[in-house]
């Protein structure tokens, strides 16, 4: 009995996190369905989402904060689309995926500034508290991150199913001179794709925060969205999801059972467990579990 | 009327692919343009609808005017949005979405005549209506093309340009399709029929020019060219090749086009 209820607790810690996995590993996929690059900036908009939120949490309550942080990292992620990737169309994918490293470095840099040397709080008001669902002990703060992450995802799958822009944005991404041939504006699909994945970033960013806060270090967390994509295919939007909670599943259960099952694997070998699981994958679909295609290598 | 003058395209900054075009549209019409492989008829195409920035090509000379109105310095958008829709070569549909989001993509410029079209195109092509909520990669071949041209017609259009539109049909479905263009015609489009498959263009267009090598060799009413001699030789298949002939005059492929002499 108490096995399983340490399964269940540990499956949904792991189902909360990975859904804030989902959220960065949809960003990365939708600016590389929409412009061929992976986008490395993404950690740096998740910080900024959080620091924005812990900034604002205080003046305008936490979830306006929220709101008003998702509305501003779309707008930031919308002007370095603007200034330091539109010019780099049709340059070779490469430059542009460095250049968005640099972008992500730029923005940390600042951002830094923000946070200072400590941990800072984004302001939830869920900390660490925990309720007991059928006698399952499980943090608050999982609960509103799969709820969130839930509301989130189906909101931006209507957006790709039925809004004029997000049938623009599917076309583009299939086949894009077809799509300019009945007049969508590419440049404004690349541009839509940064905004739409700077948001979701930012809200990945302020769900990382609840809890521990945010620190200079923070922004380690996004790079897990890469072994989720990669698990789930590069290009479908279904396996960023299913490719965020996996790894979130995958690195909960390791670090629930790690110590018992494998003890000569040392200690926090949580931390690496998604790398291993992207590896393995790798190995027996190199294209992701959900991709069509094969992989790009920036 | 849609019009091009003196047009010259240039891919690369060095293949010279149109050398001095012109040719006119009058509205209301249907006109042909044929022409062999690589004579440059995709690519006035392009350089009407503002798709030749795709290929690293771009207009040096000459310009394309759309009732007057210079057009070939505009966005594709822009240019949809003034009238002018093409349907690619190869149907290009989004085979990945559902036919009703095909056509909801071609009305992306018109948001608001979406409803009002997407019945016209449904009128036109009953078929489409049945698969509505299938994908679109399914669809058979002439049920693709039905769906790039309706996807064409949800932009309103009142210039549609048509890129070889037979390519890979059945000659049933050649005659289907030729019929709807007629039929979409006779709705006030005008057309602008890129093909090479001349009796089809010519057998419902009022005028054809012929495109070779990047230049206009012929411009003749559609009547005039199905009896010229030439183009019944080397567009239509009649005529001596085809004719019975003495072995003595086998040599007949020493007999070369030469148009402007």
């Amino acid at each position: 009995m108490d096995t399983l209820k340490g399964l269940l607790e540990s499956l949904v810690r792991g189902l909360g996190n990975g859904s804030v996995y989902a959220l960065l590993a949809l960003g990365f996929v939708i600016i590389y369905k929409a412009t061929r690059v992976i986008s490395f900036a993404q950690p740096a908009f998740m910080i900024c989402g959080a620091v924005a939120v812990s900034h604002l949490a205080g003046v305008t309550g936490f979830y306006a904060a929220v709101l008003i942080s998702v509305a501003g990292v779309a707008a930031l992620a919308l002007a370095v689309e603007r200034a330091a990737i539109r010019p780099m169309v049709g340059r070779p994918v490469f430059v542009v995926a460095i250049i968005t490293l640099g972008v992500d470095v730029v923005l940390r840099v600042i951002v830094n500034g923000f946070i200072g040397r400590d941990v800072r709080q984004v302001g939830d008001p869920w900390g660490f508290r925990t309720v007991h669902l059928a006698g399952i002990g499980v943090q608050q703060r999982h609960l509103a991150m799969l709820a969130a992450a839930v509301v989130v995802l189906l909101a931006v799958f209507a957006f790709f199913r039925h809004t004029r822009y997000g049938l623009a944005m599917r076309a583009a991404a299939y086949d894009q001179e077809a799509a300019l041939a009945q007049g969508v504006s590419v440049g404004m699909v690349f541009a839509l794709s940064w905004a739409l994945a700077g948001g979701l970033a930012a809200i990945a960013g302020t769900f990382v925060g609840t809890g521990q806060g945010v620190d200079q270090l923070t922004w380690i967390i996004a790079l897990k969205a890469l072994p989720a994509i990669i698990l789930g295919g590069l290009d479908s939007l279904g396996g960023a999801v299913a490719g965020g909670l996996a790894v979130g599943v995958a690195e909960s259960l390791v670090q629930a059972y790690q110590q018992q099952l494998a003890p000569w694997l040392g200690q926090n070998f949580a931390v690496v467990s998604p790398y291993v699981v992207m590896l393995v994958v790798l190995l027996v679909r190199p294209y992701g579990l959900f991709g069509t295609r094969e992989v790009e290598r920036v | 009327m849609l019009a091009v003058r003196n047009l010259e395209v240039v891919y690369d900054d060095v293949m010279l692919v149109l050398r001095g075009v012109s040719l006119d549209v009058p509205a209301g019409s249907v006109v042909a343009l044929l022409g062999a492989n690589g004579a440059g008829k995709t690519t006035l195409l392009r350089a009407i609808s503002g798709l030749l920035g795709v290929h690293d090509g771009e207009v040096t000379k000459g310009e394309v005017t759309i009732d007057g109105e210079p057009v070939h310095a505009l966005r594709p958008a822009a240019i949809v949005r003034r009238g002018v829709s093409q349907v690619m070569e190869g149907r290009r549909v989004l085979a990945e979405l559902t036919v009703e989001e095909n056509l909801r993509v071609g009305g992306h410029t018109r948001p608001r005549e979406i409803a009002a079209n997407l019945e016209r195109v449904f009128a036109l092509f009953p078929v489409l209506a049945e698969r509505r909520h299938g994908v679109a990669g399914y669809l058979s071949g002439g049920e693709q093309q039905m769906l790039a041209l309706g996807r064409a017609l949800m932009a309103s259009p009142r210039y549609l340009l048509l890129d070889e539109p037979s390519l890979g049909l059945a000659p049933a479905l050649v005659r289907r399709i030729r019929d709807l263009i007629a039929e979409i015609n006779r709705q006030g489009v005008t057309v602008l029929l890129v093909e090479q498959n001349a009796r089809m263009a010519l057998s419902i267009a009022s005028h054809g020019y012929v495109l070779e090598t990047g230049r206009v060799v012929m411009d003749k009413p559609a009547g005039e060219l199905l009896r010229d001699e030439d183009i019944r030789e080397f567009y239509l298949g009649l005529g001596a090749e085809g004719a019975d002939r003495s072995f003595r005059d086998v040599k007949h492929y020493k007999r070369r086009k030469r148009w402007l002499s």
